[in-house]
């Protein structure tokens, strides 16, 4: 128990330096920079309150605005999927999440991509609304939605299947 | 009584994400205002030093480039060094008396591909650093100081759609508004030329004298397409950087001697009136 609660610090910290000062250094194509620090939420253990999820999110994203300059729109953006983070689990895993045995690791390689995309989606919609907030530059906002999402998407799927845990 | 903390219970993790939306979004709300909160921005102490540290590696991997933009602006500074003589010299300003100081300092942090850009630099208030300097590179201009901490300094990128600068076309003295449509992170917009103004695609835009902030001429960069706006009495111009905006280390922070004095005259005049 203790031993997860260690992880668990280490990738907060891990992230939130490797998105500020790699993947915000990117600017593929001038303006692509992934998000990976979105990662955390999709391995954060699922039977964990699920305050505490909100709380730390908030302080993550608001720890990577703290770095970019972005007031509070990674923590608004990162709050809110994780609040919805149990209806998009119960949406791809189905009744299956209510299971003791049930994890991640023991899940089909679809629905693993499924959440992750869900995720990656709500974040990015939230934090690029609010950080454009004009209805004038829709086509902007959906450009880097789409464009910023899929490349967070292929380097998130990159990054877990990296440091995957395998316990079978 | 029972009902309503039954309810507060029974609805924690909601109002706990209403209340954190609500914190973040009154955050974001605010830095729509002119000037940031001033303790979330890079130029804090964390993300200052942390910032620095890494800034120590990678500005290796820069060096033999930068230092070539140093010796070719030291090049053209010599030339003006040298052809001083024969150059008119401004009758208006006393000797021994210069407007402008110049401090020097490093680009540790550099974003261009939000709407709202912000630039981290190594200088401080320990450095006599204050908000609302000006900031340019060898090239051209690069921003104004908005936060400053005791070590960092946060600048606010001409790439920031709070931007709004005085500009005007070299050599003359038709002045605009310099402010950035947040598309691309080379091409700026130069607004409110009126439509007499001879323009031709490459002409040269400069800093204007209208700012107590810039000293004039300071080159920005050149005329890439220019069209009337909707109301078909000014120019909207694309202006093209000096400037490589993805691509910054060494910066001179400008400080106009005389800007308190000229703003409080400004003040003052409006004021009376």
């Amino acid at each position: 128990m203790n031993n997860s609660y260690f992880i668990n610090i280490v990738r907060f910290i891990l992230l939130v330096l490797v998105q500020v000062l790699v993947f915000n250094r990117l600017n593929f194509f001038g303006f692509i920079n992934p998000m990976v620090y979105i990662l955390y939420l999709y391995w954060y253990p699922i039977k964990e309150n699920r305050a505490a999820l909100i709380g730390l999110s908030f302080l993550l994203g608001l720890l990577v605005d703290l770095f970019s300059d972005t007031m509070a729109l990674h923590a608004a953006a990162t709050v809110t999927i994780a609040y919805f983070r149990p209806t998009m689990m119960r949406f791809v895993f189905g009744v299956n999440i209510e299971f003791q045995s049930f994890r991640l690791s023991n899940t089909t390689r679809a629905q693993q991509i499924t959440f992750l995309a869900l995720l990656i989606i709500v974040h990015h919609a939230v934090f690029f609304a609010l950080e454009i907030f004009s209805f004038a530059n829709i086509v902007l906002m959906l450009k880097k939605i789409v464009a910023i999402g899929a490349a967070s998407l292929v380097l998130c799927l990159l990054f877990s299947s990296l440091f995957s845990v395998k316990k079978e | 009584m029972q009902q309503i903390i039954n309810f507060v219970i029974r609805h924690k993790n909601f109002l706990l994400y209403l209340f954190l939306m609500m914190v973040s979004l009154g955050f974001t709300v605010q830095s729509h205002s002119y000037h940031q909160s001033s303790f979330f921005n890079s130029s804090n102490w964390i993300s200052g030093s942390i910032y620095q540290g890494f800034d120590g590696i990678t500005s290796y991997f820069g060096l033999s480039q930068e230092n070539q933009k140093l010796v070719d602006e030291n090049k053209r500074l010599r030339k003006l060094l040298f052809n001083q003589e024969t150059e008119n010299k401004d009758t208006m300003s006393l000797p021994g008396r210069s407007i402008y100081t110049i401090l020097s300092g490093k680009v540790i942090k550099n974003s261009y591909s939000d709407p709202r850009n912000y630039i981290t630099i190594d200088l401080g208030s320990t450095d006599s650093l204050k908000a609302d300097m000006g900031v340019i590179t060898p090239k051209g201009i690069l921003g104004i100081v908005e936060n400053v901490s005791r070590n960092y300094a946060t600048v606010q990128s001409i790439l920031n759609e709070k931007s709004n600068i005085n500009a005007k076309l070299k050599n003359t003295n038709h002045f605009g508004s310099l402010v950035w449509n947040t598309k691309r992170f080379n091409i700026v917009q130069l607004v409110d030329i009126p439509r007499l103004v001879p323009l031709m695609v490459g002409d040269t835009i400069v800093t204007g004298g209208m700012s107590s902030i810039f000293p004039e001429n300071v080159p920005i960069g050149t005329i890439q397409k220019f069209d009337l706006d909707t109301a078909k009495s000014f120019y909207r111009i694309d202006v093209q950087l000096f400037n490589d905006m993805t691509n910054l280390k060494n910066v001179y922070i400008v400080q106009n001697v005389d800007r308190r004095e000229i703003m409080e005259l400004q003040e003052q005049t409006i004021n009376e009136q």
